[in-house]
This record gives C-alpha cells, sequence and structure tokens, in this order.
C-alpha cells in the first residue's frame, strides 16, 4: 500500500510549449471573450480557449473533454479555480475547428475573460453537504441562465466575480467577491435531540463552540444531560451544529440567502476589500430562486450602467457612496445593514461628507 | 435512469444555456444508479427545501486521518444506493494541469469503484470524486495511488492542500514559481497534510503576482503573493504603439495609479516612473501587458491569517514578511511556516484559526515567538491610542 506518495508531478502535465516556454512568457492578448493569445520572448504563440462548465461532471463528459484535447491540444489541458476547462492549441487555425467541437460536443460556452463574468466559484449545498441553507448547483445554474450573455460578451466596466456559499463556512473565497451569495439560516438550532446528545456530542466542546455564548447546559425531566439555546443570543451561525450533530439547524422557512458586494481580492488600484451586506435575505424558491436571480440581476446592471471603464464594482461603490449604491439598486437599506458584530465601530460614519 | 416526471424541479434545470448539473447527474445515472438515487434525493431537498444528508461520519483510509468526506444519506431506505455516499478529495497537480491519460485513469477508476460524479475541481482547489460507498473507500484508493500516481489532499484538522495560480507556466506576470513552490510544500509537508497534527485547519495558497488569482489574501491562514523588488520594466516603444492605437493612456493608467507614480510626458511621449512612490498593485501592467512588466528582483509578500468569517468575523491576511526571495529549496518559508505552526499548536485552543489566536494574544507577542521584526510595512498606521505600556 502506497501513502504519502503526493500529487503527480505537475511537469509531466505541462504540454510542450508550456515547457518549452515556462517563465518565459512576454505579454498576452484577449482576442476575444474567452479565448487568449500568449506570446513568449521566442516568439512561441499559445492560444487558450475558456470554457464554461457546470464543476459537477460525470466521468463521460470528462471522458469527452479528454477526446477534444487528446484531438486538438496533443493531450493536455487545464482547469481555472473558477472551474473553467482551458483548452490550449498553438496552431492558430485550430482555434474555430475547436471551439466548433467544443459546441458540439460539450455544449459549453466559450467565455469568462476579461470584462465577463466568470463562472461562480460554489459549493456542495444540498447535493452533498449536511449544513447548507440553501443549494448551490442550482442557484448558480438559475443566476448563470440569466445573465449567460455577461459570459460570452465584454459587456461590464470591468471583470466581475460572482461566488455562492451555502453557508457561513464559506468554502471558498466568496467573502471576497463583486457579488457574494452566502445560505443564511435565521432560525436557532432549538430541536436539539436530548436522546442522543451524549453520544454524539461533548457538552463543553458545544458551549465553546457558540461565538455569543447562547447554549446553555441543560438537564432534562428524566435526568438526560443536554443543552438549550438562549434564542435571543442566537446569531444562527450554525457553529453549534459543525461540532455538535445533535443541534441541526437548517429550516425550510428560516433558511434562505443574503447577497454581499463589493469584495475584490486583487490589488489592482485599490486593496483587497471585503464585500459588504446588499440583501440581508431573501427565500429559497427552488428551482430557479427567482427572487435572488432578479436581485443579482439588478446589482450587475445598475453597476454596468453607472460605473466607468475598468472600475471594479466595489471600486465603484467607494467612489460613488453606499448612500448612491442603495438609491441606484433599490435596495432597501434596513437596520441590518448597520454592522453590530467585531468591528461594528469601524463602519459608523464619522465625517459630515455628505451628498444631500 | 431516474423515470421521466420523477424529479420536475430538477428537470426544469436542464433547461437554458448555461450547462446544467442535472444533465451531468443523469448522464451518470445511465451507468450507475447512486447517480439516480441523489437526483431523487436531491428533488426531495427542492421540495423539503432543506438538505438530505446526515451530519458528518468518520470514514478513512487506512494512514491517514482525512482526505475522505463521510456522507450519509437521512433517508437510506428510500435511498439505498447513496445510503453512505462518500467523498474523496484527490489533491490536484499544481496549477491544475492534466494529461488526458491521467483523467482517463481517475475516470476508469472512479467508474469500478463509484458514482461517476466528479468536481472539476472543488474550492478547496482539490479534485473531487463525489460519493461511494464504505467498502470501496479503500480499494478506490489503493488504485488511486498504484495504479493512477495520485493521493489525497487534506480535510479536517489538517494542512489543508495548497494550491497555486497557473504562474510561470502561462502568465507573464508571475514573480515566483508558483506551481513548483505549490507542488515542493506538498510534498514536504505529505505528513501534516494527510494527518491531523493540530487543533485546526492550516491553509497556504499561493499567488504569482499581486492580483492573486487562487484568493489567497482571503482564503489562507498563509497567502504568499509574488511581487518585485525596484522598478517595474517599461518598454517606450511599447507603450507608443498603445497610444498610437488610441489607447487613452492618460485616463485608463497614469490617473488610475494609486500612488501617482506614473507620468506621460505626451510631447516626447515617453512613461515616466517615479519608481519610488510605485506599491506594485498591477493595474497599468494589467492595461498594458505588452509595455508593463514587472521588475526583475523577484520574490513574494508572506501574509497572515486570512480566513473566512466562521466564527468570529472574515480576515484578509497582514502583511507578514513584506518581501522574500523564494527558490527552492525554499528552506526560510519552510522554517517560517514550523515555528508559525508550532506557536499555533502551542496556544491555540481547538478550532483557533491563526488569526483568531493573533487577536488574541496580539500581534506583537506572535512576531517575537516566531522571531519576525516588526516593520511598518505590517500596518495601515500605527496605534492611535496612549495605552503602550
Ligand atoms: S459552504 Fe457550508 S454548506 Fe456549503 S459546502 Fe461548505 S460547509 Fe457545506
Ligand atoms: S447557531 Fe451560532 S450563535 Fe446560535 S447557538 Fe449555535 S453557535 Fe451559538
Ligand atoms: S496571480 Fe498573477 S501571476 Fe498568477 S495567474 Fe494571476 S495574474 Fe498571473
Ligand atoms: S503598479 Fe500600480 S502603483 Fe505601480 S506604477 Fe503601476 S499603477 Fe502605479
Amino acid at each position: 500500500m502506497a501513502t504519502d506518495i503526493g500529487p503527480p508531478d505537475f511537469r509531466a502535465m505541462l504540454p510542450e510549449v508550456i515547457k518549452k516556454n515556462y517563465g518565459k512568457w512576454k505579454y498576452h492578448e484577449i482576442l476575444r471573450p474567452g479565448v487568449l493569445k500568449h506570446v513568449s520572448e521566442d516568439g512561441d504563440i499559445l492560444y487558450t480557449i475558456r470554457v464554461g462548465s457546470p464543476r459537477l461532471l460525470a466521468i463521460d463528459t470528462v471522458r469527452d473533454i479528454c477526446d477534444i484535447a487528446d484531438k486538438f491540444c496533443n493531450g493536455h489541458l487545464r482547469f481555472t479555480s473558477r472551474h473553467n476547462i482551458e483548452f490550449m492549441v498553438t496552431d492558430e487555425s485550430k482555434v474555430e475547428p475547436l471551439i466548433q467541437e467544443i459546441r458540439n460536443k460539450l455544449g459549453f460556452p466559450v467565455g469568462g475573460t476579461g470584462r465577463c463574468i466568470s463562472n461562480i466559484v460554489h459549493t456542495q449545498g444540498w447535493i452533498h453537504c449536511h449544513t447548507p441553507a440553501t443549494d448551490a448547483s442550482g442557484v448558480v445554474k438559475a443566476i448563470m441562465d440569466e445573465l449567460y450573455e455577461y459570459f460570452v460578451e465584454e459587456k461590464l466596466p470591468a471583470k466581475l466575480r460572482i461566488s455562492e456559499a451555502c453557508c457561513g463556512n464559506m468554502c471558498g473565497a466568496i467573502h471576497c467577491s463583486d457579488i457574494g451569495i452566502v445560505g443564511m439560516h435565521t432560525r436557532p438550532p432549538s430541536r436539539i435531540d436530548d436522546e442522543n446528545f451524549l453520544t454524539w456530542c461533548e457538552i463543553p466542546t458545544t458551549l465553546a463552540s457558540c461565538p455569543t455564548a447562547a447554549i446553555r447546559r441543560h438537564t432534562t425531566e428524566d435526568g438526560k444531560k443536554t443543552v438549550r439555546i438562549i434564542e435571543e443570543r442566537c446569531m444562527y451561525c450554525g457553529n453549534c451544529y459543525t461540532v455538535c450533530a445533535a443541534m441541526p439547524i437548517a429550516h425550510p422557512e428560516g433558511d434562505g440567502v443574503a447577497i454581499f458586494v463589493g469584495g475584490k481580492v486583487s490589488n489592482a488600484k485599490t486593496p483587497p476589500k471585503f464585500p459588504r451586506l446588499a440583501s440581508p435575505w431573501i427565500p429559497n424558491n427552488p428551482p430557479r430562486w427567482p427572487e435572488v436571480v432578479s436581485a443579482v440581476k439588478n446589482i450587475v446592471e445598475v453597476y454596468a450602467k453607472h460605473a466607468r471603464k475598468g472600475e471594479r464594482l466595489g471600486d465603484w461603490i467607494d467612489r460613488v457612496g453606499w448612500p448612491t449604491f442603495f438609491r441606484l439598486t433599490g435596495i432597501p437599506f434596513t437596520e441590518k445593514h448597520i454592522d453590530d458584530f467585531t468591528g461594528a465601530l469601524a463602519t459608523y460614519r464619522t465625517s459630515t461628507h455628505l451628498k444631500l | 435512469m431516474v423515470e421521466k416526471g420523477k424529479t420536475p424541479m430538477l428537470d426544469e434545470l436542464e433547461r437554458g444555456p448555461w450547462p446544467s448539473f442535472v444533465r451531468e447527474i443523469k448522464r451518470a445515472g445511465r451507468k450507475k444508479e447512486a447517480p439516480n438515487d441523489l437526483l431523487k434525493q436531491l428533488e426531495l431537498s427542492y421540495k423539503d427545501k432543506v438538505t438530505h444528508w446526515k451530519h458528518g461520519g468518520v470514514v478513512g483510509v487506512r494512514g491517514y486521518g482525512g482526505g475522505v468526506i463521510g456522507r450519509y444519506s437521512d433517508s437510506p431506505e428510500e435511498f439505498p444506493n447513496i445510503a453512505a455516499f462518500h467523498t474523496f478529495r484527490v489533491n490536484q497537480p499544481s496549477g491544475w494541469f492534466y494529461t488526458t491519460k491521467a483523467l482517463r485513469q481517475i475516470c476508469d477508476i472512479w467508474e469500478r469503484f463509484g458514482s461517476g460524479l466528479t468536481n472539476f475541481h472543488g474550492s478547496t482547489g482539490d479534485l473531487i470524486l463525489l460519493g461511494a460507498p464504505s467498502e470501496n473507500i479503500q480499494p478506490c484508493f489503493d488504485a488511486l495511488t498504484e495504479e493512477a500516481g495520485f493521493d489525497l489532499g487534506g480535510s479536517a484538522s489538517v494542512l489543508r492542500t495548497p494550491s497555486a495560480c497557473v504562474g510561470p507556466a502561462r502568465c507573464e506576470y508571475a514573480c515566483i514559481d508558483t506551481l513548483d513552490l505549490c507542488n515542493d510544500i506538498t510534498h514536504t509537508f505529505q505528513d501534516y497534510i494527510h494527518r491531523p497534527h493540530w487543533g485546526y485547519k492550516f491553509k497556504i495558497k499561493i499567488s504569482g503576482c499581486p492580483n492573486d488569482c487562487v484568493a489567497a489574501i482571503a482564503r489562507a491562514d498563509l497567502p504568499i503573493v509574488g511581487t518585485w523588488r525596484g522598478a517595474l520594466r517599461i518598454d517606450q516603444d511599447a507603450v507608443r504603439e498603445y497610444v498610437n492605437n488610441g489607447f487613452d493612456i492618460e485616463n485608463e493608467v497614469v490617473r488610475q495609479c494609486p500612488t501617482e507614480a506614473l507620468e506621460w510626458d505626451a510631447n516626447l511621449k515617453e512613461l515616466r516612473l517615479r519608481a519610488e512612490e510605485c506599491v506594485r498593485c498591477m493595474h497599468c501592467i494589467n492595461m498594458m501587458p505588452k509595455a508593463l512588466r514587472p521588475g526583475v528582483e523577484k520574490g513574494a509578500t508572506i501574509l497572515i491569517g486570512g480566513k473566512a468569517p466562521l466564527v468570529k468575523g472574515a480576515r484578509l491576511g497582514w502583511v507578514l514578511i513584506p518581501f522574500m526571495k523564494l527558490e527552492p529549496p525554499y528552506t526560510e518559508l519552510k522554517d517560517l511556516l514550523e515555528r508559525i505552526w508550532d506557536w499555533w499548536d502551542e496556544h491555540a485552543m481547538t478550532r483557533e484559526r491563526v488569526a483568531e489566536l493573533i487577536e488574541r494574544l496580539g500581534m506583537a507577542k506572535f512576531l517575537k515567538a516566531i522571531g519576525i521584526e516588526p516593520c511598518p510595512e505590517m500596518v495601515w498606521q500605527p496605534r492611535t491610542n496612549a495605552f503602550i505600556f
């Protein structure tokens, strides 16, 4: 039995042209949405075709992808950090036929570069996780169906990265996206399984897991040791359920999503920043989450209309100010938008610089 | 196959221009039963608006403390083929490059042992093999390592699978060899990836330049972001070519520079850089990749403490070492990691990320413990209060 062999060496996976020009790329151009051209110091040229995928793939689809890479790319390909597939060729005359083959065989779109919406980074949701407050794949599919044109055409002021996470664990970097969609619980984990509590959970660990000290010890009438929730202290973070299976927090009517806007990780022009709350809670409405889709679309369209060329969503909001953002999007500003967590005070305005 | 009409809500998601995950599940369901039960259980979740997966469940392979995520259906009688539906995190090759031969091997193994469903990739960076019964876990792992030469990534309280941007393989901006570094530390720290040594998880992500394409600053306990010292490089002829082709250099570059480090001399047709003012934000380079490039003395900024919100709020990484040269065998970085892990392991409570520990005990203590001298690059500004002593 082999253990700790680690991942295969990436060098064995690289196409010849990349081995030859490793570290020697000189510049690149975006020829059109989804098509990149990289030129090396030696004058070698590499064309990359970026293809959106649903992330969840059947192995027969992976084999189709391999067939295409065998036919056009000498049996090499890569994926991006945002679930896209990238096919690479050195011969310009292969670009068009390759795109045709992708269209015919996979039916996946080419795009997601430059001033496009990139593929939505997302998590497992109801397909494979135990803590979600919403689904991931379904929400993403519904949004991308509606925003499809922004993936295949460069129609935005700057790049726009949308991410979706189905609970506050936020697998993936959704908390620094231009638009972040997060599953939200809004009910406390009050259906505590007293029968199984001590089998599944440790009381001290469970108490310690709560950031607001909302969990207290409790003994049932028949003497079972368990816990109870001080409901007015609970902020529905679900951390207790992560450490203790006897405290399910999901609730069909209480669960939904929140939308945060204006984050980024790149240092270009302005420093990386967190997104801020736009919509505190939108109900889960499968299969197409119409309220979430239209909320996201509204933000995208307002941004596309008002931001300057090259301006990321968060940079635009910082320039025009949050009051303007709320006015233009028509999103109501409520007490929920005023921070009351760690770091809240730094967000209260201490200046009379106001647009009145 | 799931009979027609049994999953009306999910069938709806087969329509529309964006590729459909439902179609993928159905396609896998032509060969295996598990995807069909998955589809039916998912339809039930769409109806009930809650998940139908039970909490956790420990499964694993011999000798490892992670890498497989245990998953059990809460309705095993109704969905017997996914009663146990465990998931492998397979450590991706650096930069997510593959040969079709390697991918086909993985597909064949997964056809033998699992549901035939995958994620390319999970948000951890790993290649995800989604759903296998308990008895197949060990044989599937054996096949992955022995036949395909792949290994598992990290899960739970371990060093999570490091990941890196495409870097020098295809990006002219790369200031460090992200792929080699990622591969090297992944191999060096296999034990930490496969067996829990600490009270919680630790993530390392590597971006080749301040564009930070893998979001290192937002999600890695140790973000590594390539950068350079000295002046960025300007090819004046190429700059002129941009301008001659109608590029608005004044408005799109010069006025957008956050530190006013650039000046366009319209008479001499020359772009001037006050190198000491440049903060390496990448904006001008992003706008004119044919003309501008990072400087020649390359390395990385090392940060500390990026994380998602649970529990005490999200943190972006804080600057720890403004500039470190990163060349094989990366001894300085590895020594630093060991010192950080030692301090964190000694003082952290269970499930306390390194950022939370630094907040609780103070940055000064942390720096002292790991032997790093304070420098002004570490802060936005010095303290405002007089509670110094
Ligand atoms: S974000 Fe939360 S619910 Fe979604 S996959 Fe991650 S842990 Fe599970
Ligand atoms: S959901 Fe969060 S705040 Fe509420 S009891 Fe659990 S840990 Fe505490
Ligand atoms: S982080 Fe920088 S070096 Fe890496 S792929 Fe992105 S732009 Fe290129
Ligand atoms: S990299 Fe950024 S800070 Fe430096 S000159 Fe260019 S725009 Fe200005």
